[in-house]
């Protein structure tokens, strides 16, 4: 910190800070980009291990261990490792099974995605109907993933198969016991005890996570819709075009709408984020400060209200909130009755005023999680920073913009971030509230309280769109992975120039 | 001289404490006041629709609670809703608590590469997986089935290993040394020494899986689309609202009260809990 910077108004520093933050903004995706060359270099390195290990086991093994390149586990059995090596062969059995039988059916077919879908056969005689079913494209893509999944497995177990058996021979040679059954059995309490505890949450996030995001993926590529619906039709690959759409560059008119509403609706998104955020957090901070102001009273029970209604299920908070808003609701006839307006304020059917509602109602939601958050953190500022402030004459509000402000920023920024980024793809609120609504033409199957999150609800659960909307998932990937990589770099680079205290 | 001063001051002070205890008061009728509306109107006799511009019922009744379990497959949905949470909360902290523990103590080549996959998979919008898992599930017959939607919801808890983590972090390595040199094993150490340490941060977890599916819509809304016996208790109350004909026949107090019996029962919990939980939120947003 230089001394110019010291000698600002605080508008000009924030001024100063602002234009900082934007100045570093290339350099930081600059770094980013320059990480990448790094990181694959990295990569290419543990490849060329696996192959140098390969081929060590190649030179230097002998017929057992060589064997085992075809029939894993064979060194192993051989040199009375029973059990492991069992295992080993055991699994390449299951490996070649289900790929014969079942794995290369789909995955011989990815290319093309199927040929026939349906033939219609008529009953000579009555005259039915019927159809016999035969290519599926979703399936086909589903299982060719999977099957790609368990040939990647397999591959890293061979790759262990034939470590595994290089390392016993080298034992034998060096007349080291090896270790028997139950040696391996017990290492997966203790080395390997890591394996035994993640195995299961890592199959989980496997099935569940990742195989349906690589899944997504591939189907932005094709022009799976309402039009092509498996099993009656086939959908094909139609490399780029939905981004092309999604963008603007297609030749239909969709395009246009389509990307006007890309546009608008993230557009809103960024600006909700943003506003739900750093409105809960604030205020938030406000009501914690005020609460832990010496001298009040009961200040376990403000705090116990406040909680209390955490413990409300959101979704019957928003529904409720969302009947008393509406045009019939009951704010709007009290406001009638009572004579303070001739006509319903439209709370939830303006476009302008539903965006500021969903933002409202959102801080009336938030403020006592980010509350009881505050509240533990401020009790660790230390009392004689305010002691010295307040000698120096400083006013609360002084006091709170240099002292409690700065501080709170930097111990909370990983909650901030994480708050972001929740909401970005707050589903909940948006839904529940407004559903998206108002709807308005200009927009493709979204109003305009909808999110990137739910538009894509829409686009799947109600439109079938499922390769456009597979592109705005993608999309919206993006675009919270590059903010909060961005926010993630800042932090860190906040946290090691200045450091607090 | 320095009585004056302190009495000063204390003239100040009194007038900023009765506006903070103004303010404070306003804040809590602000987020009590629609509950209790919820609850005045669960208790509504007479059959109007959303568009009443009276507050208290003109006769009181639990005409709306008899109709809620008497007419409506409200308990079925709250079966539903119960056992699903039941069960996720159980598989989760388990999943939770191994994650976390491996994360935090063990060291292994692919930890820190974990982490990050866990962290840019956290950024992908959970809806976008969705579909696949749907059909997943349409393959494995699991659609339209509570233990699909049990498969789902705990599937990804591995993600959820953050807060734990940062918990078992703060418990001193020496202990664990210390039980090693003594012969235990890691798995002795987890189970036998890390565990009893970790309550709070279990029922933190214990209390948000359980929570969690009471309030989600996303996943069981798309994964029971259209079958009413398997809904849980959202996607069976927004369908409630959303249908324009029930509604008009006063179907919003049935609403309310339907949304009474969900709440109390976590209300309570949370009550009871609300220490650990507040433990666990205010631990977890500190640790960078």
């Amino acid at each position: 910190m230089n001394l110019d910077y010291l000698k600002m108004s605080p508008p000009e520093k924030f001024w100063f800070n602002f234009k900082a933050f934007f100045r570093r903004l290339p350099s930081a995706f600059a770094a980013f980009f320059k990480a990448i060359p790094k990181k694959l270099y990295k990569i290419w390195l543990a490849f060329a291990g696996i192959f140098i290990n390969v081929g060590k086991a190649a030179k230097n093994g002998d017929w057992k261990t060589r064997t085992s390149f075809g029939i894993m586990g064979f060194g192993l059995i051989c040199r009375k490792q029973y059990l492991r090596g069992i295992l080993y062969l055991f699994f390449e059995v299951l490996f070649i099974l289900y790929l014969v039988f079942f794995g290369w059916k789909y995955l011989a077919k990815m290319g093309s995605l199927g040929e026939v879908a349906r033939v219609e056969g008529r009953d000579p005689l009555t005259g039915i109907v019927t159809y016999t079913y035969y290519d599926n494209s979703l399936l086909i893509l589903l299982y060719s993933l999977l099957t790609i999944f368990i040939i990647a497995a397999f591959v890293y177990m061979w790759y262990q198969n034939v470590k595994g058996n290089l390392l016993s021979q080298e034992f034998e040679e060096a007349r080291i016991n090896l270790p028997t059954a139950k040696d391996d059995v017990r290492s997966y309490a203790n080395e390997n005890y890591h394996k035994s505890l993640l195995a299961i949450p890592v199959l989980g996030l496997v099935v569940f996570t990742i195989l349906p995001i690589f899944f997504m993926i591939f189907i932005a590529f094709t022009n799976y819709d309402k039009a092509h619906m498996p099993p009656a039709q086939l959908f094909q690959w139609t490399g780029i075009d939905n981004f092309v759409t999604v963008l603007g560059g297609g030749i239909s008119a969709n395009s246009k709408v389509f990307a006007f509403t890309f546009r608008e609706v993230l557009l809103w998104t960024v600006i909700w984020a943003f506003f739900a955020t750093f409105t809960n957090y604030i205020l938030g901070m406000v009501v914690a400060i005020l609460i832990n102001k010496k001298g009040i009273k009961f200040k376990k029970l403000w705090r116990t209200i406040l909680v209390i209604t955490i413990a409300v299920p959101q979704f019957v908070s928003l529904m409720f909130m969302s009947q008393l808003l509406s045009d019939q609701g009951l704010i709007n006839k009290l406001f009638e009755k009572w004579g303070l307006i001739d006509q319903a304020i439209p709370f939830l059917t303006d476009g302008t005023l539903a965006k500021i509602t969903v933002i409202v109602v959102n801080i009336w939601i938030g403020i006592p999680y980010s509350m009881l958050i505050c509240t533990g953190i401020l009790m660790n500022i230390p009392a004689d920073l305010y002691e010295s402030a307040r000698m120096d004459g400083a006013s609360p509000f002084k006091a709170y913009m240099k002292i409690t402000l700065p501080y709170m920023l930097h111990v909370t920024t990983p909650y901030l971030i994480t708050q972001f980024i929740g909401n970005l793809n707050n589903f909940n609120v948006i839904f529940l509230l407004t559903g998206g609504e108002p709807s308005t033409l200009e927009m493709q199957f979204a109003g305009k309280t909808d999110l990137l999150i739910t538009w894509l609800y829409k686009l799947t659960v109600s439109e079938s769109q499922y390769g456009i909307a597979s592109v705005i998932g993608l999309f919206t990937f993006v675009i919270v992975a590059v903010l909060s990589l961005i926010l993630y770099n800042r932090s860190k680079s906040v946290k090691n120039e200045e450091e607090f205290m | 001289m320095e009585k004056k001063k302190y009495r000063s001051k204390s003239v100040a002070e009194r007038i900023s404490l009765v506006l903070i205890y103004a303010i404070l008061i306003i804040i809590s009728l602000v987020w009590l006041i629609p509950f209790v509306l919820l609850v005045v109107f669960s208790f509504r006799g007479e059959s109007v629709g959303i568009s009443a511009d009276y507050i208290f019922p003109k006769q009181w009744s639990f005409k709306n609670y008899i109709t809620l379990f008497t007419e409506t497959q409200f308990l079925t949905w709250y079966g539903n809703t119960l056992l699903v949470s039941v069960v996720v909360t159980v598989v989760q902290t388990v999943i939770v608590l191994m994650t976390s523990y491996a994360l935090s103590r063990l060291r292994f080549k692919l930890r820190k590469p974990l982490m990050n996959i866990m962290l840019i998979l956290g950024m992908f919008p959970g809806f976008l997986s969705m579909t696949a898992v749907y059909f997943v599930l349409k393959e494995i017959n699991l659609t339209q089935n509570l233990f699909g939607l049990m498969l789902v919801y705990s599937a990804s808890s591995a993600m959820q290993y953050y807060i734990c983590k940062g918990f078992f972090d703060t418990i001193p390595k020496s202990l664990d040394e210390a039980a090693r040199i003594d012969g235990a094993s890691r798995h002795t150490v987890f189970v036998k020494i890390i565990l009893p340490l970790a309550k709070p941060i279990i029922i933190y977890t214990v209390l948000t899986a359980f929570i969690a599916p009471w309030g989600e819509y996303m996943f069981s809304s798309f994964i029971m689309l259209g079958d009413t016996d398997k809904y849980t208790v959202a996607v069976g109350m927004k369908s409630w609202l959303d249908n324009a004909m029930l509604m008009s026949q006063g179907y919003f107090a049935v609403f309310c009260a339907a949304a009474v019996v969900v709440s109390i029962p976590i209300t309570a919990l949370f009550i009871w809990l609300q220490r650990y939980y507040v433990g666990g939120v205010t631990g977890g947003s500190v640790k960078g």
